[in-house]
């Protein structure tokens, strides 16, 4: 893998590298008017290691799907650098970069009936990227999507089903099945449990996990259920209205969550658990991002927010050896 | 479970759905009540039937579905035997009912002080404009909308999903209803936003002892927000008690395998324990338990025979097994 | 609670959440049986084709064979449709009128359909100033009066029959492009087609095998409603001499020359029209009928 200059690496050990990501829509209120940007993201930066998974998680308006969408590359970000396996993916990426990229990485997105098309056989929906690339000889395709069927445990008979034929779950496998065709070595996850029952969202989960310790893959992984990141990730971000409010090890964030936020989203995700017993529930909305907060983009629905939080933004600052916190007060916040 | 102060009592329920297989019995002889003051949540994953029950009790099953066999009973008299124009009446007056999307509940076209003020024309014979505005806000004020006076002139699309879910709560409540009926009120709103429209609605119970049904699969909520809990499965309750009993000690097997099914950011786990199969297609039953088939205590009684609901523990609980698990929390 | 369970099943949302069917799309076959109206119209359809196509076996006798002896008869058991001013059998002639009908109004109709689907999908498929310009070149074929139109193009490039399948073309494929590259468009937000895109996919792999099969139901009921408006279309150029020219019968023909008898020789014109409003209304009523099987058949996914 051709490896860049470093600049101000992270983590040299890192697989995926995004670097003071941003990301604006500029929007126009009507016909007439001036456009105005909406930050979808607003200077977002980590990093994940090979072979773990990175947990995204927030609420609408919070920007991780604008982060899914920018790695995976169906958007540009307006600035920022996203670096994959030493390949730089800023404005213009080479064809190349590109080119390794749809081998290395894919994505598996939530809509588990919208992301198959509902005329192709579920067959010829596994082998398409081994077409399009012509990763395989032909008459080996029907021997690789079997093997992939079963690798996400459906068999084999499966692939002359149609879409419509297949529960829920049973599609997010097909869709997980053609991730897996060109044996990449990331998948993106946007919210792959979502919109599945319990019971089935528990199997899938489990097929992820078992499909990790089995090929090795790194996830990157976005939700906004705290109770599904906190049990697949080996890190998490906190974001809201595109910025991290709180990033660190999974431990270090669900164990001793030092921003207000966290605490929060905890009592909110699980009403039973001890961080949720001494947690408030928040008041107010989510602020539009067309017309964010001065300052600590959270203060207005804080409860410690003090004059400081108004007067200027936090920045993310270490307050561990694995965890980051943007806020004023992070230190007397751990509990 | 029922007691004189239930103000809702279904009664073997069945609905069916005319397919081009036959008729499909999607809710299969369901019984519950739900007292004056009470929570009662009925959770279940897609395809129990729980949507269909909830749609049934209103009279407002779609067109090729019908009550089969059962009675509703409100306030006296049995809803599956009322016109449309009776029920009407009802509903909205004596029924509120909140739905899954905010946005199919709110006309787009009008503002929704006109909307809220809807509500006490048709059924309180407001005809002055001024008082129905000024009853609207005072109801808005009511679901604690920020800065309601100003936004009350809006239409829904300047609202957020939380906040049109309150209006929403607001046309309900305007008519002070003696039973308050949510449909997955919370499943589109974010995280945060669900509990203070959970407690808007708990709140709103206090005030006018209503009868409160919440119909959802999202368990958490439900143990945090209910009074007492009905699980259900392939179109039958299969457990119902009180909520710390049910979800703190389940006796049914399929209770207690969604219980565990669900990440928990408490307990750590490398694995989460699931129950295997899939639920079976609405109308296709086979003869015996139905959850026999997913079931790994299963036994050819239970193949075999149907478990009907059956009293359990100190009486407080139902579970329909033939081998509940005995525990109290 | 008096429901009609008898009526076809339609898909609704509650439907979705509670149970999960096999949709009719899967089933072909049965769905069929329970339209009457559907069969009804298809067997009346089928009836007025095969008559078509087979017009030379049906026929009692040539079209165009003159008797001048029998002109002007009414209906009787010789000659079931009458016989018109030339001593022609009213019957034969209505056969092969059908067989020119028929066969210019579906030519005409495919190809404005095909025509109008690769213009919208592509259109749909380029975006930018390509897609304005061919929009506004559908406007103005929708702005434009179609008989009107016709009649221009006939007058210019000359009435026989293919010239009049042309015309039909040219005044038609609007209302395929805009319908088609409205759903090309939608479809192509769908994240299957993300998912295409982003492994590499080339345009034309997309087009061919995600947005055409996705427009393939749209397409169909598009064209079963249009039938009917393009046979009428046919009949009415036939019937102001622009389109198919004597001695070739055509039902709008046919009609145009016995505007002078009606009083006294009825069945010249009638027996025609008849056939006409005939065929027009089984093709309406199948267009209908498909369309809401396909629909409500898309509403379950």
């Amino acid at each position: 893998m051709k490896r860049m200059e470093p600049i101000e690496r992270m983590d040299p050990a890192a697989l995926i590298e995004v670097r003071n990501l941003t990301k604006h829509y500029p929007i126009k209120r009507h016909w007439l008017a001036r456009p105005v940007n909406l930050a979808a993201l607003a200077g977002v930066s980590f990093s994940l290691e090979a072979g773990g998974t990175f947990g995204l998680v927030g609420e609408s308006g919070s920007g991780k799907s604008t982060v899914a969408k920018i790695i995976i590359g169906a958007e540009q970000a307006s600035s920022g650098e996203v670096e994959i396996g030493g390949h730089a993916f800023g404005a213009r990426p080479s064809a190349t970069a590109q080119a390794w990229r749809r081998r290395t990485l894919q994505p598996v997105l939530q809509d588990p009936y919208g992301s198959l098309n509902p005329h192709m056989k579920v067959g010829r929906i596994i082998d398409e990227p081994l077409r399009i690339q012509h990763a395989l000889p032909s008459h080996e395709y029907r021997a690789r999507v079997a093997q992939l069927l079963e690798k996400v445990g459906l068999s084999a008979a499966y692939a002359d089903r149609l879409p419509h034929e297949l529960s829920g779950g049973q599609r997010q496998r097909v869709a997980i099945a053609r991730a897996l065709a060109l044996e990449p070595a990331i998948l993106v996850l946007d919210e792959p449990v979502s919109a599945l029952d319990v019971s089935v969202q528990a199997q899938v989960l489990n097929l992820l996990k078992d499909l990790q310790a089995e090929s090795g893959l790194t996830y990157l992984l976005i939700s906004h259920d705290l109770a599904v990141v906190a049990y697949m990730s080996t890190r998490i971000g906190v974001l809201y209205l595109g910025q991290f409010m709180e990033l660190g090890s999974r431990d270090a964030v669900i164990e001793q969550p030092a921003h207000p936020y966290t605490q929060a989203l905890l009592a909110a995700s699980e009403p039973q658990s001890p961080a949720a017993l001494s947690g408030v529930a928040l008041e107010g909305e989510i602020p539009s991002p067309l017309d964010p907060p001065a300052g600590c983009p959270f203060h207005p629905r804080c409860p410690q927010a003090q004059a400081r939080c108004i007067e200027s933004k936090p920045l993310l600052r270490q307050i561990g050896a694995d965890h980051w916190a943007a806020c004023h007060f992070s230190a007397t916040h751990l509990s | 479970m029922s007691t004189s102060q239930a103000v809702l009592r279904v009664d073997n329920l069945v609905a069916e759905i005319a397919t081009p297989r036959g008729l499909l019995r999607v809710v299969d002889g369901v019984s519950f009540s739900v007292d004056a003051g009470r929570t009662l949540g009925i959770v279940g994953e897609s395809g129990s039937g729980k949507s269909m029950t909830c749609l049934s009790l209103l009279n407002l099953l779609p067109a090729h579905a019908r009550i089969a066999a059962g009675a509703v009973w409100f306030g006296g008299e049995d809803l599956t035997k009322k016109s449309p124009r009776a029920m009407r009446q009802l509903r909205g007056r004596r029924i509120g009912m909140i739905v899954q999307d905010p946005m199919n509940s709110l006309n787009p076209l009008y503002r929704i002080g006109t909307q809220i003020g809807e509500v006490f024309k048709y059924h309180h014979r407001v005809f002055s404009s001024r008082e129905r505005w000024r009853r609207a806000l005072a109801v808005m004020e009511r679901v604690r909308i920020p800065a309601a006076a100003s936004r009350i002139g809006n239409y829904p699309h300047q609202f957020s999903g939380g906040m049109r879910q309150r209006i929403a709560a607001a046309i309900n409540i305007a008519c002070q209803p003696e039973l308050l009926i949510a449909d997955e009120p919370t499943t589109a709103l974010d995280v945060t936003i669900r509990l203070q429209i959970l407690q808007l609605l708990r709140d709103i119970q206090s005030e006018r002892n209503t009868a409160l049904m919440l119909i959802t699969h999202d368990l958490p909520l439900v143990a945090r927000f209910c009074d007492e809990v009905a699980v259900m499965y392939a179109g039958r309750i299969v457990e119902q008690g009180p909520v710390e009993q049910v979800f703190g000690a389940p006796a049914h097997p399929y209770t207690r395998g969604l219980v565990d099914a669900m990440p928990r950011i408490s307990r750590r786990s490398s694995r989460l324990v699931t129950i295997p199969g899939q639920p079976p297609a609405a109308g296709e039953y086979d003869i015996g338990c139905r959850f026999a088939p997913r079931c790994v205590h299963a036994t050819d009684l239970c193949r075999s025979r149907y478990p009907e609901l059956t009293a359990f523990a100190d009486g407080t609980r139902q579970v329909a097994c033939w081998y509940p698990r005995q525990e109290s929390v | 609670m008096a429901t009609d369970l008898t009526s076809p099943l339609s898909a609704t949302a509650e439907t979705n959440v509670a149970i999960t069917l096999t949709p009719p799309v899967a089933r072909r076959s049965r769905p069929y049986v329970r339209h009457w109206r559907l069969m009804l119209a298809a067997t009346v359809l089928v009836l007025i084709v095969l008559s078509a196509i087979f017009a030379p076996w049906l026929a009692p006798v040539d079209p165009d064979a003159m008797d001048l002896a029998a002109a002007l008869q009414a209906p009787s058991h010789l000659h079931w449709f009458g016989t018109d001013p030339l001593g022609r059998d009213v019957l034969s002639r209505t056969l092969f009128g059908a067989r020119m009908s028929l066969f210019i109004a579906f030519c005409a109709v495919f190809l404005a359909g095909v025509a109008g689907a690769a213009i919208g999908i592509l259109s749909a498929y380029f975006g930018g100033w390509i897609d304005g310009m061919v929009m506004r070149a559908a406007d103005i074929q929708y702005a434009l009066p179609p008989v009107i139109l016709a009649m221009v193009l006939i007058g210019i490039i000359g009435p026989n029959t293919s010239n009049v399948i042309i015309v039909i073309t040219l005044t038609n494929w609007a209302r395929f492009a805009r319908v088609l590259r409205a759903e090309a468009l939608s479809l192509s937000q769908r994240d299957f087609v993300l998912l295409a895109r982003l492994a590499g996919a080339s345009p034309w792999r997309i087009a061919l095998r995600h947005l055409l099969p996705g427009v393939r139901d749209t397409f169909l009921v598009l064209l079963t409603l249009d039938i009917g408006l393009i046979i009428i279309l046919e009949s009415a150029l036939s019937f102001l001499g622009l389109g198919v020219q004597p001695p070739t019968p055509s039902w709008g023909s046919m009609i145009s020359d016995g505007r002078a008898y009606l009083e006294n020789a009825w069945w010249i014109s009638v027996m025609p029209g008849l056939m006409l409003m005939l065929t027009v209304l089984a093709a309406n009523q199948l267009g209908d009928a498909f369309r809401e099987l396909r629909y409500s058949a898309r509403e379950v996914e």
